[in-house]
């Protein structure tokens, strides 16, 4: 299963980053929400992949590791926040340079 | 602690000349004049214990992991050039006070001039490699502010910044050379250091590090070919000069040869080096000085020539020749100063430099020409005055080296011959401003002699000049003894410092010099023709194109990598990231661990493959944002099913939430942008980047399997353990949020609330276009609130907000919590916008979000500082047990006030973003996007 998990970890991160290398800001946007999806998985995954064991005391034998759980969790709000600064600035830059191109100028033709 | 007033004082009382500017020059002066006086005082009382061979060191830690540590000391070199500097610095000012004429602000020269003193004086008495490191570069600085005190005039900022660029350059050698000998030394510490000669001269390292320290000491020096930037420093005011090329500046280099003689010196790289350095130095100086029309040219030049025989001195290596080359120094000091002292009186009497037309001024100012003489004779090298001391010793120690083997005298022999220049320059200072007819064409006219203040100055230095040339055992002796036992480390050789040693070789020099100097000046109309016709080379010309070349350069440079394109630079950061993790992960040797891997189930493969394939295909429909962003969303969905099947119910439910509102908030940036993307990539770049895509993807994959098939030691059985007993609550997870990591919390929500903020300050005013028509032409949808949503949304609120509370509270014991509560809050309030529109939604909420998130973070910020007043550290929770009637038992925790707090941040920040993008419009027909 380790193996599976970190194939399919090395694919989300793959399309992340070729849509992150894409030219246009939407398409960039997606890129970096793929890539924070794939990061958030690596981080909690450092706390191992187990399952029926949640860090809530008193209902299993064994527990999770808590830890990585808690830094994703904010990993996650956090990025939400960044995702809708980042597009929020895209959307300033099209207002002012009439482009959605990233290097904020049509290419030359 | 008094050898660190001495470097202070200066420093402190740069702000008195300023403040005391208003009152008068006079005034002004003096103030100028107390600090290094005190100084001055300071260091004359430490005298008997200096010239009884003891070394002062006084030790404070500064940064000591580096080796930088605020040590002093103080020996006998280290006197003799704070005396050089406080002496000739004190002289200077008064000097100074008549020079400045009432134009120039008077305050700022002192200010400058006591900045360059304190850091001079730091240079000297450091006893920590690094620190005098700090105080060179300090004196390169504030020598660059004082080079362009005139900062009107072209030629004083281009030669200011011609000595920053040529001495701050040989700083940075200077610094790489002293972080040698600290590696070869394993201390910066100059005792240790002193003491290491041996280890450092055996280390492979030994050339490197001797290059680097000498072209710090060359550029400083201005020794061949750094030479250049001395006469271009000419354009500062005279008394700068006099500073500048007698006691400070250009002797901080030849005080560092000094200062490391002993831990540097005594091999064949040392000789070769500095003694061919200061040969050429010597001569080249000793005939470009004749050649000057410029007074201070001249004396410039002069400066150089000097330098460049002490510097050889130096290179000579034997503890004779270093005898001789501080003695040298001393006498340098004496009659550049007041040579530079007397030519700048004599500018500032006729209004030019220029040595053609200054003729005859025995006449208008038989004083200061009478000092000036003694001057010039004693650089010369005449018998009786300080001058031909050392110069009798430098053609005896020239004369007693053997490394040139059958070449040995070429040395006597150049030194002889630009001893002759040497003459044959004085004599033209002299002669041609002195005698010489009449003044041609003067500015002013006719000159007469100076304030009587002004030239106190020079009769000093000039009484100095012939008491230690006629009583050198009486005057200088217990100085020169001090300095030269503080260079070699207390191996003081035998020499004698009498006038006459009979019938010699040496003195046969001297006499070949005076004469061979009267020839060459007899001959100068010859010499003058033939120099004219040499190409000339304007050195602040070479300087600038090169300055000019190496700007293009850098900016060539600086344009291949950045283009201004992003796009490319994210690339290159890609790139360069890929190839750091490939060069850490090298040394692996086996990819899997130890841990036995966990079987596969089918769920979990089922799940795998749809979150890879929703991966691939967001690539692929990538032009088509609409699909692709449902497409994202699917991925979103998995991976919130991937964090309930791992056992993390609280982040399944705080993905499932986000993911909700990101795509909200994606959908809506959507509305303002084409939703095709033109494909526009060449096939070469989508190569390369599906290249470094791959590459990226299996790195990861690679690291995270390493990773994951290996054993780790974690810290969460602290969490598991304290998580009841310390924090009250069973949710680990939620604990470890509000309560041990509270802080941390505290910080990521104020980064929501700045990013909500900063969102309404980007948006704020913003109209933006948006297309009524989809890619295939078709017209938007108008019915813009669907009547089904509408009447089911309005039935949801209440359940998701009795649902959120519900999440709210059961937080601190099972999945949920502030952030989950706020997320599902702030999506049913969204769903009203989407259902009715911001118009409608806002009429019905009178609440400001803005108000919403400031206010959960003084909740959650409040909450912390309440545990100041039960006197525990910020963000101790407490916790107790109550009894209710009719509700049974319950707990009380402060966390969850601060819950409370993140939960307010959440909603408010989240509803900020999303009901100001519903804002951004243009077109009038239709307002809002909501």
């Amino acid at each position: 299963m380790e193996a599976l998990f970190a194939i399919t970890l090395g694919i989300m991160t793959a399309s992340g980053v070729y849509l992150l290398l894409r030219a246009r800001i939407f398409p960039v946007v997606m890129g970096l929400t793929l890539i924070s999806y794939a990061v958030n998985l690596f981080i909690f995954s450092m706390g191992r992949l187990a399952t029926g064991v949640p860090a809530v005391i008193g209902r299993s034998e064994a527990y999770g590791d808590p830890l990585p759980q808690a830094l994703v969790l904010t990993a996650i709000v956090i990025g939400f926040a960044m995702t809708a600064f980042v597009v929020v600035l895209a959307l300033r830059s099209i207002g002012e340079l009439r482009t959605d191109h990233v290097d904020g100028q049509e290419p030359s033709k | 602690m008094a050898l660190a007033l001495i470097i202070a004082l200066p420093f402190l009382g740069i702000f008195l000349p300023m403040l005391l500017e208003r009152f008068g020059r006079s005034a002004c002066a003096f103030g100028a004049g107390v600090a290094p006086l005190a100084a001055l005082m300071l260091l004359l009382s430490k005298r008997a214990e200096v010239f009884s061979g003891q070394t002062e060191i006084v030790h404070s830690s500064w940064l000591p992991e580096l080796g930088l540590n605020l040590s002093l000391r103080l020996d006998g070199l280290g006197f003799l050039f704070a005396l050089l500097i406080l002496g000739i610095g004190l002289l200077v000012i008064l000097y100074a006070r008549y020079y400045l004429t009432k134009k120039d602000p008077m305050g700022r020269f002192f200010g400058f001039f006591l900045l360059f003193m304190g850091s001079m004086l730091g240079v000297v008495l450091s006893e920590n490699l690094l620190l005098m490191l700090m105080f060179w570069e300090l004196t390169s600085l504030s020598s660059f502010l004082l080079i362009g005190y005139w900062n009107h005039r072209a030629d004083a900022r281009q030669g200011a910044r011609m000595a920053l660029a040529v001495t701050g350059g040989g700083g940075l050698a200077l610094l790489a050379g002293i972080l040698l000998i600290g590696h070869i030394v394993g201390s910066f510490e100059l005792t240790t250091v002193l003491a290491s000669g041996d280890l450092i001269r055996a280390n492979a390292l030994y050339p490197l590090t001797l290059i680097l320290v000498l072209l710090g000491v060359f550029t400083k020096s201005a020794q061949f070919p750094f030479h250049f930037w001395l006469p271009q420093a000419m354009a500062a005011p005279t008394p700068v000069s006099a500073f500048l090329h007698s006691a400070t500046m250009v002797k901080a280099g030849v005080f560092l040869l000094a200062r490391l003689y002993p831990a540097l010196a005594d091999s064949e790289w040392w000789f070769y080096l500095v003694s061919m350095t200061g040969l050429a130095t010597l001569l080249l100086g000793a005939v470009m000085a004749l050649f000057q029309h410029d007074l201070k040219g001249l004396l410039a030049y002069s400066t150089i020539s000097h330098l460049g025989l002490i510097t050889l001195l130096f290179g000579l290596d034997s503890r004779l020749a270093a005898v001789a080359a501080i003695f040298h120094i001393i006498n340098h000091a004496t009659f550049k100063a007041s040579l530079f002292m007397a030519a700048g009186i004599i500018d500032h009497e006729t209004g030019t430099r220029d040595m053609r037309r200054i003729n005859g001024m025995w006449k208008y100012m038989p004083h200061t020409a009478a000092l000036a003489m003694v001057a010039s004779l004693a650089m010369a090298g005449v018998p009786l005055l300080n001058g031909f001391l050392s110069k009798e010793m430098f053609f005896a120690e020239t004369l007693d080296q053997h490394l040139l083997g059958s070449f040995y005298w070429t040395i006597p022999a150049v030194a002889t011959l630009a001893s002759a220049f040497s003459v044959a320059y004085s004599l033209r200072f002299v002669h041609d401003v002195f005698f010489n007819g009449e003044p041609v064409d003067l500015p002013k006219y006719p000159p007469h002699e100076p304030a009587r203040y002004m030239k106190i100055p020079v009769e000093i230095l000039v009484l100095l000049c012939l008491l230690v040339g006629m009583l050198p055992a009486f005057t200088v002796a217990p100085l020169l003894a001090a300095a030269v036992s503080g260079t070699l480390n207390g191996h003081v050789p035998e020499y004698s410092l009498v006038i006459w040693h009979g019938f010699n070789l040496p003195l046969a020099m001297s006499f070949a010099a005076l004469v061979g100097g009267v020839l060459i000046y007899t001959l100068r109309k010859w010499a003058f023709r033939w120099y004219e016709g040499l190409p000339s080379v304007d050195s602040l010309d070479v300087f600038e194109r090169v300055m000019t070349g190496l700007t293009l350069a850098a900016r060539y440079l600086t344009g291949l990598l950045e283009n201004g394109s992003l796009q490319r630079y994210i690339a290159l950061m890609l790139i360069s990231t890929l190839l750091l993790v490939v060069f850490a992960l090298t040394p692996l040797e086996s990819l899997s661990g130890q841990v036995a891997l966990t079987p596969l189930d089918g769920i979990t493969v089922l799940g795998m493959a749809i979150l890879a394939c929703a991966s691939l295909l967001t690539v692929l429909f990538h032009r088509r944002r609409l699909v692709a962003l449902m497409v994202l969303s699917v991925v979103g969905l998995m991976v919130s099913l991937g964090f309930a099947r791992y056992s993390a119910p609280d982040l399944a439910l705080t993905q499932l939430s986000v993911e909700v509102v990101t795509i909200i908030l994606l959908i809506l940036t959507l509305f303002f942008m084409p939703d095709r993307t033109p494909a526009e990539s060449s096939s070469l770049r989508s190569f390369r980047d599906f290249a470094l895509a791959s590459g990226f993807g299996t790195m990861v994959a690679l690291l995270a399997y390493a990773v994951l098939t290996r054993p780790y030691d974690s810290i969460a059985s602290f969490f598991l353990e304290n998580s009841v007993s310390g924090g009250g609550g069973t949710n680990v997870v939620n604990v470890i949020l509000v309560d041990f990591r509270g802080f941390d919390t505290l910080g990521e929500i104020s980064v929501l609330a700045i990013a909500g903020v900063g969102i309404y300050g980007l948006l704020h005013g913003l109209h933006l276009p948006h297309p009524i028509r989809d890619y295939g032409g078709r017209l938007w949808s108008t019915d813009s609130h669907p009547m089904i949503l509408d009447a089911l949304s309005r039935a949801l609120l209440p359940m998701a907000l009795l649902i959120s509370v519900f999440i709210f509270l059961r937080g601190h014991n099972l999945p949920g919590g502030g952030f989950i509560a706020g997320l599902v809050t702030a999506v049913a309030l969204i769903l009203q916008y989407i259902s009715h529109g911001v118009t409608w939604a806002q009429e019905r909420q009178p609440i400001s979000y803005h108000a919403l998130s400031g206010a959960g973070l003084l909740i959650a910020g409040l909450t912390g500082l309440g545990s100041w007043f039960f006197g525990y550290p910020f963000l101790t929770s407490a916790f107790d047990h109550f009894h209710l009637p009719l509700i049974g038992e319950f707990e009380l925790a402060t966390a969850a006030l601060f819950d409370l707090g993140v939960y307010l941040v959440v909603v408010g920040a989240t509803l900020l973003i999303l009901s100001n993008i519903g804002h951004v419009s243009q077109d009038e027909s239709s307002k809002e996007v909501l």
